[in-house]
């Protein structure tokens, strides 16, 4: 998964061709740690498929926000550059992938 | 399908954990299901000052950290699933996950715990993750500098807000009391009294929830008079109670009519082998230390009868010769003869029977499981099987001829 921030958000997902998924997290949130490992596994099955990103809400708060994400985990969804779908709070890795299925 | 355990635990917050410890450290092979990290609700709270030994400035998720530590130490299994589906009837059980595994166990020890309770005030769910939020641990960074509104007034909202003080410019909290009552201890009230990033609003609740695309404003009613106010604002935090999450357990075990297990106070639920901890049973006090306490009952007494069970079918079950099962109580003056009548027939037949006597006070559960109701009574088993029941007073005119028969037969 791509560590994203401010400085490339804009580069590696608003510019992005194609399906982008966002695992807005940080190093406080229990559940978004939880769920991490099985969104990286998901990154591995569906390569080439969508191109799967990471951002610390934590050291990125106005970013965070700018992309209206104000709650933990959530996951993004953006298609070329704009946000298609989000998952947010007891999400789960089974409807990420659901979600995932939708869009490709 | 797996190995067989002796305990498997469903839940790995305080409740579970504890269970693991005493569990494994009676070595006994222990396994803890828990849906993602282990630790439960107490590890999302910051605040965390009142298990007796670890002072302020606990953290949950640190002192959830050790707990699950100490549980595999002793060797305690972990496992990341979320259980959806349990056959708690046979003498095994059988433990489905969402993953399609199959675990199997004698015991089961159900401690899943609860969730935030959620109000369904207008905006609530469709603001989720834009603002509203049951964790303050998880997203108030979010909020700094920003202004939340926190719903609620017991201990978890009290404290919380406290806690998000550290992030929000303000923090208003909507108490549907008088002015100065609140549900929350008082050292705790005090202190948020004494805050100057706290703001009170009384004799209120919620109504709505607005903005677009994220929080911006809420709507709070006065119960008093009717008055419909409007405060700005980027966060609400709900803080009021919580529903146990025992959805997957209707029809499994006996539950009490909000969904809370019914367990008596040696956490065994309604059905046997089968025991429950923490906050998902009924009880009067929720909170770490009282679900510590519930696990290590629930594995204490999962232990007695793991050894009971296991005395019944290698003394009993398993005998190769007929076996007199007397059941008595020390405070039924009839039983205590009756079991010296017996005693006096068991030698009088030497080797080829066997006594195995009962005390009901202590142990209940065979007694019911054969159906017993008057004490004394008594049960002789051949090869593993009841084959006569005698209630009453003992004497050998009534038990000798069963005893004759079964000899002979051999
Ligand atoms: C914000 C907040 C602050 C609090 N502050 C304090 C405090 O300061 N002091 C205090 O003593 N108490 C506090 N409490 C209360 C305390 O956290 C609980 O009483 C305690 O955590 C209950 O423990 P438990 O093990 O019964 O359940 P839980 O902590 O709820 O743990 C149950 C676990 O089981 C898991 N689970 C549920 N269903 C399944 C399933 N089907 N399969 C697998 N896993 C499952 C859950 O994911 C969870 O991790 C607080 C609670 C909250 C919400």
């Amino acid at each position: 998964m791509i560590e994203v921030d401010k400085t490339n958000f804009e580069e590696e997902v608003l510019k992005a061709e194609g399906l982008v998924v966002v695992d807005f997290w940080s190093p406080k949130c229990e559940p978004c740690k939880e769920l991490m490992p099985h969104v990286a596994k998901l990154a591995e099955k569906y390569q080439g498929k969508a191109k799967f990103c990471k951002l610390d809400t934590a050291a990125n708060r106005r970013l965070a926000i700018s992309q209206k994400v104000l709650g933990l985990p959530t996951i993004a969804f953006y298609k070329n550059g704009e946000k298609v779908a989000e998952l947010t709070q007891e999400v789960t890795v089974e409807d990420v992938e659901a979600k995932l299925n939708e869009l490709v | 399908m797996s190995e067989l355990y002796d305990i498997i635990i469903v839940g790995g917050g305080p409740a579970g954990l504890a269970a693991g410890v005493y569990g494994s450290r009676s070595r006994l092979k222990t396994v803890i299901l828990q849906k993602g990290t282990p630790g439960g609700q107490a590890a999302t709270t910051e605040e965390l000052e009142n298990y007796p030994g670890f002072p302020r400035g606990t953290k949950g998720p640190e002192l959830m950290k050790a707990m699950a530590d100490h549980a595999e130490s002793f060797g305690t299994e972990i496992l990341n699933e979320e259980v959806v589906d349990l056959d708690l009837d046979g003498d095994i059980k059988v433990v489905r996950t969402k993953s399609g595994k199959e675990y199997q166990s004698k015991i089961v020890i159900l401690a899943p715990g609860a969730s935030p309770r959620t109000l369904d005030i207008k905006g609530e769910q469709e603001f989720r993750g834009k603002g509203v939020s049951y964790c303050a641990t998880c997203d108030a960074d979010f909020f700094e500098d920003l202004d939340v509104v926190v719903v609620g007034n017991g201990d978890a909202a009290i404290e919380e807000a406290i806690y998000l003080t550290k992030f929000a410019e303000t923090v208003t909290i909507i108490v549907i009391h008088d002015e100065g009552i609140l549900d929350c201890n008082k050292v705790s009230a005090e202190k948020a009294f004494a805050n100057p990033k706290i703001k009170w609003v009384w004799n209120s609740v919620l109504e709505e929830i607005q903005g677009d695309g994220l929080v911006e404003r809420v709507l709070i009613k006065n119960i008093k008079t009717g008055e419909i106010s409007e405060l700005e604002t980027n966060g609400v935090f709900f803080f009021v109670g919580t529903v146990p999450n025992t959805e997957f357990l209707k029809g499994k075990v006996k539950l009490d009519d909000r969904g809370y297990i019914i367990t008596n106070d040696k956490m065994e639920t309604s059905v046997p082998g089968v025991y429950a901890a923490g906050d998902a049973r009924v009880k009067y006090l929720r909170q770490v230390i009282t679900a510590a306490s519930d696990g290590a009952i629930a594995a204490f007494a999962a232990e007695k009868y793991l050894a009971e069970e296991e005395t019944f079918r290698e003394q009993v079950l398993k005998a190769d010769k007929p076996v007199m099962v007397a059941f008595w109580a020390p405070q039924v003056e009839e039983s205590i003869a009756a079991i010296g009548e017996l005693e006096r027939i068991a030698d009088k037949l030497g080797d080829s029977v066997k006594l195995v006597k009962m005390d009901t006070y202590r142990n209940q559960r065979v007694a019911s499981r054969y159906g017993i109701k008057e004490i004394p009574s008594l049960l002789l088993f051949n090869k593993g099987e009841v084959a006569v029941k005698i209630a009453g007073s003992m004497s050998e005119e009534k038990i000798l001829p069963h005893l004759y028969a079964r000899i002979k037969s051999k």
